[in-house]
């Protein structure tokens, strides 16, 4: 891994771990009554949205999902205003209004995460082409889930970004299932990145448990995106370590699934392993950055605490401009 | 024999003694099979009838249910769920222009005998893609019945009846009805194990009053009869009507109350511009305005997507709190 160098190696463990931190914390608040609604957890697939990320500009566009904490983290929004947003807070990126599935910071260009299934297609085809038509060598990243390839905007947009040539990377992040249904049972291919034929463009299989191998394929999709040559359909697998969301009784499946692919092939374990072996980052290092991350997350939950709920009467500001 | 059953459970029951009477009955929707449907409204079904007539279906509403449509036309009965509405949005064509729409476009050579059914309403922090309740958008579209039903007895008899109905029906299920642990509320009654069919289009007087007429529909029928009891210790007495279905309308029902009481509040979990509550205010102002002692009150969700957080969900929905304060007021306006 020639192009990855000690302080990428670094933010790559870092984000992961802060993921992982911050999923754990939130499945623990949702649990104690602090968080409301519903919380889809992202643990397992981290490497995902980390090995995308670091290929991308803060300047870049990134859509989301229902499952879009480790989108908004990596993209690089701040722990606080995220976990006060999916408490209920003022102080939150949304002021209260969204939600964990609505949460969204436009500043470091994460346009959303997303309550439906497939939203996002259109809404990144059209950051694209934004960025095509002002000329911006900008990407726009779309992450979506097996279940969303199924949804006729994944055709529609991956057809009409191949038409226009838009700079657009929609990423599959193959858990394995849509909502509680295996996704083989209501998929028509193995791997949803041979669907790429069907629109004349790139359909690449990542190792969506190995930030190494989700990296370089991002990295070649991101390439070809600022330089003009289309759209790159990659499918990147993993395995959806926690229910659809908290609470989720996953009658569907055994522990014994879940805890085989937790236990041999957990995306952190992975990169630790990897770099311990080619000598890349010492435990202590890494051991230093999980105390750095969970000094972060004990902020960031502090701060979620300790701010104000809105005010009933904010209802109606931000209908309108 | 009667026996106290969840919301959720009835709709189940219900199901599984119309696929068993009819073959032509099926369902499909998302987890609905081992899952048993997202709102335990599907339980058991799976196992009882198997993968042919239980039908877990990819994430691609447009096709599953335009496939509805599809085999209704070809001489099945289907059962679809739409998991929550709020998405129908990537739907709506196959239903409106479709399912709604082809019994009338073919001079009635065809007949669409399709359940839609579908999951709505908030109070439980899913915010503004989530917690909706639209049924005002079904009903305003000519072809589609719409079923409302609030307790577990009229769900079971509904059900049955969409199911037999040659018409289109969507067949609204409230969340916090369903009697899940996971959410807050659950209704739970009495409902009898064989089969029985109540007619769609027959509002139910839920309460008796003489003093102000409730109109309401699904969860809001049990906020309302909360309120009725907070107002009876004040000397209000209210009575509750029960609409069951928005399409077709009991406008018979709800006139009869209006004139009697003289007195009309309109409670509505949907957005408060050009829906439901509107549409019982003309009614009752085109024909019963001069019974009237006060003008129409209406109660309904200020026109604002739901927003995620508890204290600005809470301001937006009505309660039982509010109703009663809506009621004092209508009782002193003139």
């Amino acid at each position: 891994m020639n192009s990855i160098d000690k302080e990428l190696l670094i933010k790559m463990y870092m984000n992961m771990v802060k993921i992982r931190r911050f999923e754990e914390k939130a499945n623990e608040l949702f649990l104690n009554g602090e968080i409301p609604g519903f919380v889809h957890l992202y643990i397992g697939e981290e490497a995902i949205a980390t090995g995308v990320m670091f290929n991308l500009n803060t300047d870049d566009y990134i859509t989301s999902t229902h499952r879009g904490h480790g989108h908004t983290i990596s993209k690089g929004a701040e722990l606080k205003p995220m976990m006060a947003e999916i408490m209920g807070k003022k102080t939150g990126y949304c002021h209260g209004k969204g939600g964990s599935m609505h949460i969204a910071d436009f500043k470091v260009g994460m346009l959303g995460a997303n309550g439906v299934v497939g939203g996002g297609f259109a809404i990144a085809t059209g950051a694209a082409l934004a960025a095509k038509l002002r000329g911006s060598k900008q990407v726009a990243v779309c992450f979506f889930g097996d279940g969303a390839s199924n949804r006729g905007t994944f055709h529609e947009s991956l057809n009409m970004a191949s038409a226009w040539r838009l700079p657009v990377i929609f990423v599959c992040e193959n858990n394995q299932y849509a909502s509680t249904t295996p996704y083989r049972t209501t998929t028509s291919v193995e791997n949803i990145a041979d669907r790429a034929i069907g629109y004349s463009i790139p359909g690449v299989v990542a190792n969506g448990n190995d930030v190494f191998d989700v990296y370089e394929v991002a990295k070649a999709a991101v390439e070809r995106a600022r330089e003009g040559g289309g759209p790159t359909l990659i499918e990147a697998k993993t395995y959806r370590i926690k229910g659809h969301f908290v609470g989720d009784p996953e009658m569907y499946r055994t522990k014994e699934e879940v805890n085989e692919h937790f236990e041999n092939d957990d995306p952190i374990k992975n990169f630790k392993s990897q770099v311990l072996r080619r000598g890349e980052l010492t435990d202590e290092e890494m051991d230093d950055i999980d105390k750095r991350v969970a000094d972060e997350i004990k902020e960031a939950v502090e701060y979620g605490r300790k701010s104000p709920y809105p005010e009933p009467e904010e209802i109606y500001d931000d209908l309108y401009v | 024999m009667t026996r106290e059953l969840t919301f959720a459970q009835a709709i189940s029951e219900a199901q599984a003694q119309a696929m068993e009477d009819d073959e032509k009955v099926f369902l499909m929707g998302e987890d609905v099979g081992v899952y048993g449907g997202i709102f335990g409204t599907d339980v058991g079904l799976y196992e009882k009838f198997g993968p042919e007539r239980v039908i877990d279906t990819p994430i691609s509403e447009s096709a599953f249910i335009g496939a509805a449509t599809g085999a209704a036309i070809d001489g099945l009965r289907p059962i679809v769920e739409l998991m929550f509405v709020d998405f129908f949005g990537v739907a709506m064509d196959q239903i409106y222009n479709h399912m709604a729409k082809n019994t009338y476009m073919s001079g009635g050579n065809v007949h669409v005998p399709v359940v839609l059914r579908t999951a709505m309403g908030g109070g439980y922090g899913d915010a503004a893609q989530h917690s909706q309740i639209l049924y005002s958008i079904f009903a305003h579209v000519p072809g589609l019945k719409v079923v409302v039903p609030s307790t577990p007895y009229d769900a079971k008899g509904l059900l049955l009846s969409a199911v037999k109905d040659d018409n289109p029906v969507m067949f609204f299920e409230h969340k916090l009805l369903c009697g899940l642990d996971w959410l807050p509320f659950g209704v739970k009654g009495p409902v009898p194990e064989e089969r029985y069919y109540l007619p769609i289009g027959k509002a139910d007087i839920k309460r008796e009053g003489k003093d102000v007429t409730i109109v309401t529909a699904s969860l809001m029928v049990h906020r309302s009869l909360d309120a009725a009891k907070i107002l009876e210790k004040e000397g209000i007495s209210a009575e509750i009507v029960d609409l069951r279905s928005l399409v077709p309308l009991d406008k018979e029902t709800i006139l009869n109350s209006v004139k009697k009481t003289k007195r009309l509040l309109i409670v509505d979990e949907d957005y408060l511009s050009y829906g439901m509550s509107g549409e019982i205010a003309a009614i009752v102002a085109e024909n019963a305005l001069y019974y009237l002692d006060a003008p129409i009150k209406r109660l309904a969700l200020p026109d604002v997507p739901i927003p995620f957080s508890k204290p600005m969900e809470d301001y937006v929905l009505p309660n039982s709190q509010k109703i009663a304060q809506a009621v004092r007021e209508l009782m002193k306006s003139e």
